[in-house]
């Protein structure tokens, strides 16, 4: 593609020169877009982090990881962790009865169902599960666990409300990489002598390893930034750092510290880019298997 | 313990029952049944015991009146159409901005893909709370800092609250991943190049080919790419509730304490919403794989 040495080239290669000076443009709109309405509020979460009153302080970073907004951060990585493991666990055993299973009618309907229930979080997802478990909730006065001191708006009745979605993405995820365990790798394993416990123990899981990784840290990052359930169900009840932001932003906060929410939405940024760093080359490595 | 599958399957003479793969021990179904029948208490219950919730009446013990109050229920036509009108908005823009942008970078800067990549996939890593803190600080100049200058007039108008044109704003942010690779699996399924060189040489101008022979070879990836904005817009509630708002999922919330039986049928009713969006995906999906 260097230097063109006949006429014809030279020819097609300014065409394509022209071609490319003007096509280029057509990813101006995006960038620029991305750059103004992107960027800018990331800067200024950068900028306001770093001032208070005006001048350059850490305070606001300092504020933010401590006392009740610690509480909120550990509380936000302990219940999306719990999630993370749980549900990938859980989705994990779903997906495998499901991709054995020998009813092809069953395998479709629940992979559509987890399609459409790992998306069906927000608000519709706490007022289902408080119209369930909660303190008047269907089953709650069915089995009168009311008078058993069952609550719904804790940490745990989270957990439970999160999974709910978790799990159905844990076997959106994972389903394709157990389609993509051959039949002969089990044969092969089977004819020299494995159990099943050795073959995944030496094949199943270390092949599936980077696909559960990445569902895992996919699920954390899901409960992690999750909001509006916890809002609907739990109000500010209980510690997560997503209702810290809201009662920040709100202006619950002390004056002249109004931006320890922007503090705060940089420590839950920091968190979220370390969940996707760990993601991405996990999902590139899982696509090695799945040809 | 002889039973190989071959490596490249031939269509056997007789298949013995689809899923069922040879040389699985039998004791794993029970475990199976055990897993499957959980999962259905897990995921069903709560969807039967919202129904049984909405259609419990004190007096009479059973009522479709939830049902019949949602539309009547003040503030429920403004917000539905509010969230819809957001959604195509929405819609229009992201595809406008991605799909002259990806072919650009797929014609003729080839190297650009990677780093459009990248660009397009980091809204996943910011959550939206946080993008609500940014912008909402954004928003706070207007009166602040600009009120002598016309950038004033435009941060005043996008936040007008017939039609906030901030959320679409805000929206097509978030819904760039989605579309981008919606639209990225489209591109790479068919020949960008050929196509656009041939109907080039054929004389055809820049959006006589992005209209006639781009759009319709991508229907499948733009319809899917549309579906996941509609139903990430139709169910945002973050953004729009932080900046005060009233969408669809953000009425469901206000609502919610006065009349508790209508903000779970419309949560019931919600789901269904979804449901409809994602099988029209799928169903998309699949006609697309089964053309081509």
């Amino acid at each position: 593609m260097s230097a063109a040495d006949t006429p014809l080239r030279t020819a097609a290669a300014s065409r394509r020169g022209r071609t490319r000076s003007r096509t280029w443009l057509a990813a101006v709109p995006l960038l620029a877009f991305i750059a103004l309405i992107f960027g800018v509020p990331l800067l200024v979460i950068l900028g306001g982090t770093f001032s208070r009153g005006g001048t350059f302080s850490t305070a606001n970073l300092t504020d933010s990881v401590h006392g009740a907004y610690l509480t909120a951060l550990t509380g936000s990585v302990k219940l999306s962790a719990l999630v993370a493991v749980l549900g990938a666990v859980l989705g994990t055993f779903l997906a495998q009865a499901v991709v054995t299973s020998r009813f092809r009618a069953l395998r479709e309907a629940i992979l559509t169902a987890s399609g459409v229930l790992s998306n069906f979080g927000g608000v519709p997802l706490a007022f289902a599960w408080i119209a369930t478990l909660g303190n008047s909730g269907v089953i709650t006065s069915a089995l009168g666990l009311g008078d058993r001191g069952w609550s719904l708006y804790n940490f745990w009745g989270l957990a439970l409300v999160y999974l709910y979605f978790s799990i159905p993405l844990m076997v959106v995820v994972v389903v394709p990489a157990l389609d993509g365990l051959r039949p002969q790798w089990r044969e092969a394993a089977q004819n020299n002598g494995a159990g099943a416990w050795q073959f995944w123990r030496y094949v199943g899981i270390p092949v599936l390893a980077p696909t559960l990784l990445g569902g895992v840290v996919l699920l954390f990052g899901g409960a992690f930034a999750a909001y509006a359930t916890a809002k609907a169900m739990v109000g500010a009840s209980v510690p997560l750092v997503t209702l810290q932001i809201d009662a920040a932003l709100s202006g619950n906060v002390l004056i002249g510290h109004e931006n320890v929410a922007l503090a705060l939405s940089l420590d839950m940024i920091v968190v979220a880019g370390l969940v996707m760093a760990v993601y991405l080359p996990l999902q590139r490595r899982s696509a090695r298997w799945l040809r | 313990m002889a039973a190989l599958t071959p490596e490249t399957l031939p269509a056997p003479a007789t298949v013995p029952e689809p899923g069922a793969r040879p040389g699985r021990p039998r004791r794993f179904r029970a475990w199976r049944g055990v897993i499957l029948f959980f999962a259905a208490v897990y995921f069903l219950v709560p969807l039967i015991a919202s129904f049984a919730f909405t259609v419990k009446e004190p007096d009479q013990g059973f009522s479709l009146d939830a049902y019949g109050q949602i539309f009547s229920a003040e503030g429920f036509g403004r917000s539905i159409l509010l969230s819809l009108g957001l959604g195509v908005a929405t819609i229009a823009l992201v595809l406008l901005l991605t799909l002259p942008a990806m072919l650009a970078v797929r014609l003729s800067v080839p190297k650009l893909r990677p780093v459009l990549e990248i660009v397009c996939t980091l809204p996943l890593v910011v959550p939206p709370i946080t993008f609500v803190a940014g912008i909402s600080r954004v928003l706070q100049w207007g009166p602040d800092y600009l009120a002598t200058t016309p950038l004033y007039q435009t941060i005043i108008s996008v936040q007008n609250p017939d039609f906030p044109i901030v959320l679409v704003l805000a929206y097509v942010v978030l819904a760039l991943p989605f579309a981008y690779r919606a639209l990225d699996a489209g591109l790479g399924a068919m020949d960008v190049r050929t196509l656009v060189e041939a109907a080039r040489n054929l004389g055809a101008s820049w959006p006589h080919l992005l209209f006639r022979v781009i759009v319709p070879n991508l229907r499948a990836a733009l319809a899917s790419a549309a579906f996941l904005t509609l139903a990430l817009v139709l169910g945002e509630f973050t953004i729009a509730q932080l900046l005060s708002y009233q969408t669809f999922p953000v009425w469901i919330y206000t609502i919610s304490d006065s009349q508790a039986q209508v903000s779970v049928a419309v949560s019931v009713f919600s789901l269904l919403i979804t449901w409809l969006l994602l099988l029209g995906l799928s169903s998309a999906g699949a006609r697309q794989r089964s053309g081509s």
